[in-house]
């Protein structure tokens, strides 16, 4: 017992100890949105591990730019023995690890997941500030917002009433207000049928609700290969027939799962069926 | 006595149809009572046709079709076993059905070839009847096929599971609860068609052996006597069972305690006779099942509550309850 404890001493002194002024030189993400975020933003060699999300083509938007980095699985054991000077974690995912992390005396930096694109902005500037990578993260900002300004013009130029989309992902959840997905519709001058109906957060939504509210659009997406009842919904005749006539649009899920940079490219293919 | 019968099939097939028409206007979009059904017998209007006739008809069916198939199969396996714990769910008929379910749907064959659902469901039905009974032995007493019961079902349970958490698809493993607790949310013609014909067959094969449960009350040897043949009425017993509790369960889940329940409710006022026991026992199952599907909707909504939760709450107290007194020899 006394020797774990000298032990942990030690660690958390060796931790705690280097000046954080310096950028640090040895980082691991454990979750996907931080795997994206550190990808874009990271210098050369900075990024030592990504988690095992950040290959899935289905989730991640940088599934292809994995190759240089060592994969981990969110695990105390792995993260410990990789040594980093930073830990890049999500507030809801792995807390077991992230607590004993903690103890270790590894500093460990949290990201909520974001629910707007003010908070993209917010997470892109914080990821840059931790990384001292500031100007790379303000110039990606900016382009971010160049180019929603671009998109929202032209889509406020298109004549005639926006349209109502609703969004119906896996086990029939949808957005309501104080979403991504729900601020990337309402970026591309669309209505978000969640919000229409006075829904908040992400929430199931009913077969029978969506039918019976008639909206003009609805985004659907099945990412994987493998079949599961979560998407029995967008096989149901009903859902067939109130979609058919090119009501259906697919957007990937992969651009809102994580708030970034490309979540614009959503906008960009919602604001496309305005 | 014979009036009485009647009046109880009656009063049960009324219920039945009180509880059919309810689940037809229960649901999360809030219809007109007289829109819903004239959208439902006329096919005026668009979006609450479509709801009516697409999403809540092949629910009510449904849920009328798989209480049936619970309440009659629960009341021959109890008079075929003479085993009051006898129920498709105790057996593991319920959770091999799901593991045969689950593999038609999981590894993708359900999607070339629709049929293999409700037949791999059947097989695995089929196994596990065969599997108890070998394992409790001939003769055996009511709580050596429990036991057995148990094993088959864990097993199964433990099976269902694996397949679900090695699909690469990250939702499947949150569909456990689905197959292990049943639910009729979103269900649609398509099941419908698909269970319906299994579901009937299994319906005659299990109605055909009335007379000879009755003549099984008597014991097996004065019934074979009477030219009952013992392995016939097995055969069937086990065909009909799979049949038509394994079409259910491949569309549903796998629901518990309804099979077990509504044979012991009714049969007092049936004078404990199998043959009448059986259609009121699909009646009273049927009315169970609707009752169920119709508080989950209602109880939490857009929580999508599984029906065996319900179905647990008032069958496994029961259950204790039945064990007692088959400890004490009461049975």
């Amino acid at each position: 017992m006394l020797v774990m404890k000298i032990l942990f001493g030690l660690m958390a002194g060796m931790c705690l100890h280097p000046a954080f002024a310096q950028p640090p030189k040895k980082i691991v993400s454990l979750n996907l949105c931080t795997d994206q975020l550190a990808m874009l933003l990271a210098g050369e060699g900075q990024l030592y591990s990504v988690s095992h999300l950040a290959s899935d083509r289905g989730a991640s938007v940088l599934a292809d730019k994995t190759g240089a980095y060592v994969v981990n699985h969110g695990l105390a054991e792995e993260v410990f023995l990789m040594q980093p000077d930073l830990i890049l974690v999500g507030s809801y995912t792995t807390r077991a690890t992230v607590d004993l992390l903690k103890r270790l005396g590894f500093r460990v930096e949290e990201f909520a997941p974001e629910t707007s694109f003010n908070e993209i902005r917010m997470n892109i500037l914080r990821m840059g500030g931790l990384l001292g990578q500031e100007a790379k993260a303000e110039a990606m900002v900016r382009a971010m917002d160049e180019r929603l300004a671009r998109i929202e013009e032209n889509s406020k130029a298109k004549p005639g009433d926006a349209p109502t989309i609703g969004l119906y992902y896996a086990n029939q959840l949808t957005s309501g207000s104080g979403t991504l997905a729900g601020d990337a519709v309402n970026h591309a001058g669309l209505v978000n049928l969640g919000e229409k109906l006075g829904m908040q957060g992400t929430q199931k939504l009913p077969l029978e609700q969506l039918v019976m509210s008639k909206p003009d659009l609805v985004a659907a997406h099945n990412a994987y290969l493998a079949p599961a009842l979560a998407y029995e919904a967008q096989l149901h005749p009903a859902f067939r027939t109130m979609t058919a006539g090119g009501k259906l649009i697919d957007i990937p899920d992969k651009y809102w799962i994580c708030g970034g940079p490309f979540t614009a490219d959503a906008v960009q293919l919602l604001a496309e069926h305005r | 006595m014979k009036d009485r019968y009647r009046l109880l099939l009656i009063c049960l097939g009324l219920l039945t149809l009180v509880l059919f028409t309810l689940s037809l206007l229960t649901g999360p979009a809030s219809l007109a009572v007289s829109d819903s059904l004239r959208a439902l017998f006329t096919g005026q209007g668009d979006a609450i046709v479509l709801v009516m006739r697409e999403i809540r008809l092949p629910r009510a069916l449904l849920g009328l079709m798989i209480g049936a198939s619970l309440g009659l199969s629960g009341a021959v396996l109890q008079g075929f076993l003479r085993n009051p714990l006898a129920e498709p769910g105790l057996l593991g008929v319920s959770a091999s059905a799901s593991l045969g379910a689950v593999l038609a749907i999981y590894t993708g064959l359900s999607l070339v070839f629709p049929l293999a659902l409700p037949l791999m469901a059947l097989a695995g039905a089929v196994l596990a009847v065969v599997i108890v009974q070998q394992l409790a032995g001939k003769g055996a007493g009511g709580l050596a096929v429990i036991l057995a019961g148990v094993a088959v079902s864990s097993l199964a349970g433990a099976m269902t599971s694996l397949v679900l958490n090695l699909s690469p698809n990250p939702f499947a493993a949150m569909e456990i609860v689905y197959w292990m607790l049943g639910s009729l949310t979103d269900r649609s013609m398509l099941h419908v068609q698909l269970a319906a014909p299994f579901i009937l067959v299994g319906w005659v094969l299990l109605f055909s052996l009335g007379p000879s449960l009755d003549a099984l009350t008597l014991g097996p040897d004065a019934a074979a006597s009477m030219g009952v043949s013992i392995r016939r009425v097995q055969w069937l017993a086990i065909l009909g069972t799979a049949a038509s509790v394994g079409a259910a369960t491949a569309v549903s889940g796998a629901i518990g305690f309804a099979g077990l329940v509504v044979p012991h409710l009714l049969r007092p006022l049936v004078g404990a006779q199998p043959s009448r026991l059986l259609p009121v026992s699909a009646l009273g199952g049927a009315s169970m099942i609707l009752a169920a599907d119709i508080l989950v909707r209602v109880i939490a909504p857009g929580r999508d509550l599984k029906l065996g939760v319900l179905t647990a709450i008032v069958g496994a107290p029961f259950f204790l309850w039945l064990v007692f007194r088959t400890r004490r020899g009461a049975i």
